[in-house]
């Protein structure tokens, strides 16, 4: 027996319940519901209005919440990584603790904050302000998103930025850089495979979601996810929920393409 | 100026991330079930231990963390020997298929699995949810360890062999030791992917089994009960409790350089 | 004499409390090759970082120039610096980098390349245009990160331990290669290190420093053969420093026997330090020399054997190309030039703080 064999186990376990269900993806969303023949519909279904929307908020909302997640967290870690080396430690904690809390629990408080009757409309309504509820709107789900990802853009971006030894930034000023010059020739390009892991840490699961517009949409906001989500559990047409999912995983995948077309080391894993 | 201005935003920053928690917590102890403030009480701390369902779904929901955090660390370790010993390209290859369930969305994972599961005829179970919890619980072990696998030098193990270990002890005395922080981190991330797992679950449990993700999604439509405020207030208190004792010797013991 | 090129005038610096510096006075001139040589933590390298810029002084100024440049950013500093480990910008290949400082002061393209040209023949790499960072040793590291500082024509190079990744053999290479730089360039040199032969090789003057103070400051010589005090003696070189008092002018009596010396004017019957270098002591048959002793140790160095000679209650270290078996009678003979006499330090404050007024 060699050492090498002991990759076996878990190559077949990564064949047997990641490779295959993927595949038993592929046949359904290439076969027809009733008749088992094969057929492009369920890929094309996309096209129609309902699902063609939907997955163009997806991609609307997810690429703003990344966005976001980006220049909010950027500053972030920029800030952490000049917090001297002892403190550090204990702020990333800070940001990793709030998600020992579950995840739908935390989105729900959002609700009992943001709603009519809710914490903000009270405090408004003692100012004598008009105060009107995002719940139900794009943007509470984009605040959701925010909210839920920008840990996973902030560690790795840290991450990637306290790897910089100081003294590359020191010998850019010394060159004759000034700040500005010495960020965006230096720092920015340096931090590259940590922005790029993060951009697909927060975009992925933003793209996808259903929880989040379930929650802070109340129900009025359809993503992609919801659809695929609703194809499988409650109207049970597995052909038509294959084939979304599908055309979900091709945006993904080009979206990774052009990412790593940036990072070609992947040094910016977050863990 | 500057670092006026840096502190505020942390601060901003902090009080958003824990604004939602805080105003969980906060309800846990209102005597009524809508938002409205209307006077302290411990009731639904008492609801809570009488509740069994909310128990059993804790009691799911740990033991499943526990199981798959456990089993996934074993997997991903000896994975990790195993795949170093591999030639470029198969390293390549196995690294790439570890990289799946992490970049292909929780959704997608958990359909591809549940279809599985249906089509070959597995019962949605416990045995279900937790073998789809391994399956996206080992890459994050093996991204934790494999860098430190990689950083330590062959020599130790050599050394050790040199010294009378037989290969066996050597693993047990030297190499592992050298793995170990690796290794914690992994099973920390397992632990914490799979007890705040929600969407993966959702697809692959089968009618009667909650964790307390599923259970609280359940009740999301109705309102979720502030006994479920309670749970996860006490949670979360035990959770900071713990990392802060485990945090304190190691900064005390920090050197300033 | 010209006015000095950069003039370091009363700086202090403490970090988290702890004094770095305390009080330090430089002129150093131009064209010259100062090093900064001392012990970890001694305050060489917060002072060159001083000069560079990328640490405020909490008292005194920098006067560069004749201009003061205490408050002036790194970016606006008409010096260069090259950094310990070299930090090279990863992302961009070896003519970017040596091109960084130019296109930022926005040079002709034609102009850049010629730079680039010049630059990597002055450090021997050319035809490296285009490889990367990562592609070449630590040895070519240092040279490019050489490189990308001089073509920016600064009127001063800092150098933070530049040969410290190194091995012994590279290092000393490019200690030749850098002597022949700074004569090639005709510009200033400051040059930070903790290793003796380095200093001794390639400097004009050397700044020994301890515990934020300057302890001695001449020419490789003058630090070499007449510390100031035990600190240096101890620092630079081997040194055997014994209790000794001086009877008289040119007279020290050391482990009571007298020894005829070179010094005057340290009173009469005074305890001082007496510094006689390992390779001044001269050993002879028994009785022939001032001191008796026995060889108690030996050791092959190489170029020559070194003994440990136990005389008069003292321990001494020799070294001779003439070998005498462990056990051997011997006595000690030392020309009076190679004697060198400190006054001793009063109390431990006075051991630091030596160069004072």
């Amino acid at each position: 027996m060699t050492k090498k064999s002991f990759a076996f186990p878990y190559l077949f376990w990564m064949i047997a319940f990641t490779v295959i269900p993927l595949l038993l993806i592929a046949v359904y969303g290439f076969t027809d519901r009733s008749s088992g023949a094969f057929t492009l519909s369920n890929f094309l279904a996309i096209s129609t209005k309902e699902h063609w929307s939907a997955l163009l908020l997806s991609l609307k909302l997810s690429l703003i919440s990344t966005a976001v997640c980006l220049l909010l967290a950027y500053p972030l870690a920029m800030i952490l990584k000049k917090t001297g080396t002892s403190r550090t430690g204990f702020i990333v904690f800070l940001f990793i603790l709030p998600m020992w809390m579950n995840f739908l629990l935390r989105t729900y408080a959002w609700l009992n904050l943001l709603d009519d009757g809710g914490i903000l409309d009270r405090f408004f309504g003692l100012l004598g302000i008009d105060y009107r509820s995002p719940i139900g709107t794009t943007s509470a789900i984009v605040l959701g998103m925010v909210y839920n990802y920008l840990p996973f853009m902030v560690l790795p971006l840290f991450n990637v930025l306290s790897k910089i030894d100081e003294n590359v930034v020191n010998a850019a000023r010394d060159l004759g850089a000034n700040s500005v010059q010495t960020f965006f020739r230096i720092i920015l390009p340096l931090s590259f495979p940590g922005i790029v892991s993060g951009i697909t840490m927060v975009f992925v699961p933003a793209l996808t979601t259903f929880a989040i517009s379930d929650i802070l949409g109340a129900r009025k906001v359809l993503l992609i996810g919801n659809i695929i989500e609703q194809e499988f559990s409650t109207a049970s047409n597995w052909n038509l929920g294959s084939g979304l999912s599908m055309v979900l995983m091709i945006f993904i995948l080009i979206s990774m393409a052009i990412l790593n077309h940036y990072d070609k080391n992947g040094e910016g894993n977050a863990f | 100026m500057k670092k006026l201005a840096s502190k505020l935003y942390l601060a901003i920053i902090f009080v958003i991330l824990y604004a939602p928690i805080v105003v969980l917590m906060v309800y846990s102890f209102n005597d009524s079930k809508t938002s409205k403030w209307s006077g302290f009480t411990l009731h639904w701390y008492q609801e809570l231990f009488q509740s069994s369902m909310i128990l059993s779904a804790l009691r799911t929901t740990l033991i499943l963390a526990f199981l798959s955090a456990t089993i996934s660390t074993v997997i991903g370790v000896i994975s990790c020997l195993g795949i170093q010993a591999l030639k470029p390209r198969f390293h390549n290859i196995m690294m790439a298929l570890n990289n799946i369930p992490m970049v292909n969305s929780e959704l997608v994972t958990g359909l591809a699995l549940m279809i599985l599961f249906i089509t070959i005829g597995i019962s949605a179970g416990f045995m279900t949810v937790l073998i789809a919890h391994i399956t996206f619980c080992v890459p994050y072990v093996i991204l934790s360890v494999m860098p430190r696998l990689k950083q330590s030098s062959k020599s130790t193990y050599e050394a050790a062999l040199d010294l009378g270990a037989t290969p066996l002890l050597a693993f047990f005395k030297v190499v592992l030791p050298d793995l170990m922080p690796g290794i914690l981190s992994g099973y920390m991330l397992a632990f914490t992917m799979s007890l705040d797992d929600f969407i993966i679950t959702h697809f692959t449990k089968g009618a009667g089994l909650n964790t307390l993700s599923t259970l609280i999604y359940s009740e999301l439509r109705r309102g979720v009960k502030p006994t479920i405020n309670a749970l996860s207030t006490l949670m979360f208190l035990t959770v900071l409790i713990i990392l802060l004792l485990m945090n304190r010797p190691r900064q005390r013991g920090e050197s300033p350089s | 004499m010209k006015a000095p090129l950069i003039d370091l005038q009363h700086l202090s610096k403490s970090f988290d409390g702890e004094l770095i510096l305390d009080d330090l006075n430089l002129s150093v001139h131009e064209n010259e090759f100062v090093t900064l040589l001392g012990p970890s933590g001694c305050g060489k390298t917060t002072t060159l970082r001083m000069i560079g810029g990328f640490v405020t002084p909490d008292h005194g100024s920098i006067i560069f120039d004749g201009k003061d440049i205490t408050a002036l950013p790194p970016h606006k500093r008409q010096l260069n610096t090259v950094f310990q480990k070299y930090a090279l910008f990863t992302h961009m290949n070896i003519a970017e980098n040596i091109a960084f400082g130019l296109k930022i002061k926005g040079k002709s393209k034609a102009y850049i390349q010629d730079k680039i040209k010049y630059a990597l023949k002055l450090v021997n790499l050319e035809g490296y245009e285009n490889r990367t960072p990562d592609s070449l040793s630590g040895g070519q590291q240092q040279r490019i990160a050489i490189a990308r500082a001089i073509v920016n024509e600064p009127k001063v190079l800092l150098l933070d331990e530049p040969l410290g990744a190194l091995d012994l053999k590279l290092r000393q290479d490019m200690q030749y290669e850098l002597i022949r730089l700074k004569n090639e360039l005709g510009i200033t040199f400051i040059y930070v290190t903790h290793d003796q032969e380095e200093a001794l090789t390639m400097s004009d003057t050397i700044v020994v420093m301890n515990q934020g103070y300057i302890q001695q400051m001449g020419t490789p010589e003058q630090i070499y053969n007449e510390p100031e005090n035990a600190f240096v003696a101890d620092f630079i070189g081997e040194s055997n420093i014994l209790d000794a008092i001086m009877v008289e002018d040119k007279v020290v009596k050391i482990c009571g026997i007298p020894f005829p010396c070179v010094d005057v004017g340290f009173g009469t019957n005074k305890p001082v330090d007496a510094v006689i270098r390992p390779e001044d002591i001269e050993l002879r048959a028994p009785r022939e020399g001032g001191l008796n002793g026995r060889v108690s140790h030996l050791i092959f160095k190489g170029v020559h054997y070194e003994m440990e000679v136990e005389a008069g209650g003292f321990c001494w270290l020799v070294q001779s190309t003439t070998m005498y078996p462990v056990g051997t009678e011997v006595s000690i003979c030392v020309d009076p030039f190679n004697i060198q006499i400190m006054n001793k330090p009063e109390s431990d404050d006075e051991r630091a703080v030596g160069l004072d007024d």
